[in-house]
């Protein structure tokens, strides 16, 4: 940071004067920035029933405000500077592309906890990331996908390619076709988080190329709502909420982001004075990544062996990247037993063996 | 009953008129709106029109409007000049998006260089210079081969949005960024960044060129040959030719300008609020400057006008959304009935409204 910016977030402080600091004595505000709107049904929802757990958890003792909607960039750095100045004590950006946003506005807001999701910048204290372990849902679901089709041709619609998407189609791959060899992967991208109509074209795509199992990197129930035309010969899976609407079938089950664990001990640490930076990774065994039910589609010991794999990855027992894996050239990854670490994932940049086609560059 | 009567020529006093009519036919609509929604229009007004600018925290938006202005205000100057003559850019954000890729690109390849005085008038240039040649293809494929330039334009924005993505993903992703699509943030790299000029004032040297622009269409149309030429051309282009016109050159100005300016409108854009190149770096400037351009009735002082009442509507839309809750698609109603308004009452500056019976013409 230069001097410039220094000085303009010293005026700043000092001009929002006592509307700030108003917020100690009063309750607790926690804002929460959306990059969807709150009836897209899957990310942005889930978020916002987060939201609603803080309420739920401390009553009286917590406001809550949100924005849905904010494009990422320029803009979010203004609906943040907006909610630091009306007193919001802690705000939670809710999109990997708020990152730069969230540390400029942080910098300018010591006092002002700041919380954003799946990003992996923490330039300020005041700003911790946290993310959760997506893939574990995904190797379930692959694993469900890999018995569920009979044309051997999955599907899977890909939003951008960075590294949690990456992970994502890796993982389903990966256990898809360690239930069924002759398993074929089809992927996608749509450039976007939440566009129903693109989601919709790329799943009637891939539908009219065989694909009779689909799963969706983005936001919107629309893949879903294009696999019920198909009268049951396509299924799929709901993404980050529970999208219950498309049960028993297509939706044969689902990965759910479930944030208000996370959101409710974050909130409750800015009240009790123990809040600290953190990088959170979080995934089945803190409750933040869930399954949702598994319908009567699936048959039922396909859906004991998913239920199996859950307990076992809940249960720390099991890594979805686990050896003997290859990278897509055949070059090993992993050896017979090893396990993924950490930082390898978070910049994931490359398919694993039997994939075809490449990551966009 | 009630009839129109065409004018002999459009009203002077409508169409100086017809936008402010059509702003408070927007407040009524855009009211009742609100009221339905269960919220006190009176307080949603006020929140939208009043407090960014003599609100609270009016000292912070302020600065803003002039932030979110600048872009629109640059943009729809260069449309306008097109726009009279009856040629039609529609393409302003595909040539805003390459503007925005050579400045940065141009930046970024100096990186860590700190000679400021050669690197960010280079930026300046390759900006513009971006933005001129994407106009090109339309004005030469026009004049060569007198293909649509509303089609072409309009479709090279899809194009622009491909090489945006891939130029976020590949080469001009942030070496440092573990694998993470995104530039580096131009504004932490001194000699390249557009900072503000003034602390806390807003002013960068976006907001600079957008009031230099407004000086020099406002000379340009009105005491310059040129300018004459592109007003006779969209009045009357047979007389136009008569008077020694060549539209050729003319289609090669008027989209050379306007996509001069706009890349200028991307190339600050990036280096200063948005900071870097990312997937989804543009948010609409490029179209909603056309809905500019015919607010401020393609007159460069009622472009300044209108462009900053566009960034009230923006700044205000995300107040009342953060403070009253309203869902953000009632902010982007309310902005779409502005548009609705001003052209539904455009038809009081070209016909007469007549109450009685008929009369022989």
């Amino acid at each position: 940071m230069n001097r410039r910016t220094l000085l303009a977030g010293a005026a700043l402080a000092l001009a929002m004067g006592g509307t700030a600091f108003a917020g100690s004595h009063g309750p607790t505000k926690a804002c929460f920035v959306y990059v969807g709107p709150i009836g897209d049904g899957g990310w942005t929802y889930q978020h916002h029933q987060g939201a609603l757990a803080v309420k739920e958890e401390f009553g009286d003792k917590v406001e809550i405000a949100w924005q849905e909607s904010v494009p990422e960039g320029a803009d979010s750095e203004r609906v943040l500077t907006q909610f630091a100045l009306s007193g919001c004590n802690i705000i939670f950006t809710t999109s990997f592309g708020y990152m730069d946003p969230t540390n400029t506005v942080a910098a300018k807001f010591p006092d002002v906890k700041f919380e954003h999701a799946t990003g992996y910048k923490r330039e300020h204290p005041n700003v911790s990331t946290y993310d959760a372990r997506f893939y574990e849902g995904r190797a379930v679901i692959g694993t469900i996908a890999g018995h569920m089709t009979k044309t051997n041709k999955i599907g899977y619609i890909a939003s951008f390619p960075i590294p949690e998407v990456i992970q994502g189609i890796n993982s389903y791959y990966h256990h898809a076709k360690k239930v069924n060899p002759d398993v074929e992967l089809v992927v996608t991208w749509v450039s976007t988080w939440f566009d129903p109509a693109k989601e919709a074209d790329a799943a009637r795509a891939m539908i009219d190329q065989g694909v009779d199992v689909i799963t969706a990197h983005t936001d919107s129930t629309a893949p879903l709502a294009e696999a019920a035309k198909e009268n049951g010969a396509v299924v799929g899976f709901g993404q980050a909420s529970d999208m219950a609407a498309f049960k028993p079938s297509p939706r044969v089950a689902s990965i759910i982001d479930n944030w208000a664990p996370y959101y409710v001990k974050r909130v409750g640490q800015v009240m009790d004075g123990t809040y600290e930076q953190v990088a959170s990774w979080a995934g089945m065994p803190e409750g933040e990544v869930v399954i949702g039910e598994i319908t009567e589609a699936v048959p039922p010991e396909v859906k004991a062996e998913a239920e199996a794999m859950i307990a076992a990855m809940t249960a720390g027992e099991y890594h979805p990247f686990t050896g003997p894996i290859n990278k897509q050239d055949g070059t090993p990854w992993l050896a017979e037993g090893e396990v993924a670490d950490d930082g390898t994932l978070a910049g994931m940049n490359f398919y694993i063996e039997g994939i075809s086609g490449s990551v966009p560059q | 009953m009630i009839r129109l009567e065409k004018r002999p020529q459009p009203s002077q006093f409508w169409t100086a008129f017809t936008p402010v009519l059509a702003v408070m036919l927007t407040m009524v609509a855009g009211g009742i709106l609100f009221a339905i929604l269960g919220k006190d229009p009176f307080v949603a007004i006020k929140t939208i029109f009043w407090d960014p600018i003599l609100g609270d925290f009016a000292f912070y938006y302020r600065s803003q409007l002039l932030v979110k202005g600048a872009p629109l205000i640059l943009i729809a100057i260069g449309l306008s000049l097109g726009f009279r003559a009856g040629i039609w850019n529609i393409g302003a954000e595909g040539q805003y998006i390459i503007g925005a890729i050579c400045g940065a690109a141009v930046g970024l390849a100096f990186y860590p260089m700190e000679a400021r005085w050669l690197i960010f008038p280079l930026m300046i240039l390759a900006g513009a210079l971006g933005g001129f040649l994407w106009a090109m293809i339309p004005a030469i494929l026009k004049t060569r081969f007198n293909t649509n330039e509303i089609l072409v334009s309009l479709l090279l924005v899809y194009v622009a949005e491909q090489i945006l993505a891939s130029m976020a993903l590949g080469p001009l992703r942030n070496p440092e960024g573990s694998g993470f699509p995104g530039s580096r943030n131009l504004r932490q790299y001194e000699a390249a960044s557009n900072q503000e000029l003034i602390a806390n004032s807003g002013v960068h040297w976006g907001v600079i060129a957008a009031f230099i622009a407004v000086i020099l269409a406002y000379v340009l149309l009105n005491r310059h040959m040129l300018g004459f030429q592109i007003r006779l051309t969209g009045q009357s282009p047979r007389a136009a030719r008569f008077a020694g016109v060549r539209p050729n050159l003319l289609v090669v100005f008027c989209l050379g300008a306007s996509g001069a300016l706009a890349g200028l409108a991307g190339m600050f854009e990036v280096a200063g609020p948005a900071g870097q190149i990312s997937i989804d770096f543009n948010v609409g400037y490029g179209f909603t400057a056309i809905i500019v351009a015919f607010l401020g009735r393609l007159h460069p002082v009622g472009i300044l006008l209108a462009g900053l009442l566009m960034a009230l509507t923006y700044i205000g839309g995300e107040a009342a959304q953060a403070t009253l809750g309203l869902p953000a698609a009632a902010i982007q109603a309310f902005q779409g009935m502005l548009l609705f308004f001003l052209l539904a009452v455009d038809v009081l500056s070209n016909y007469r409204v007549r109450i009685g019976t008929t009369e022989a013409a």
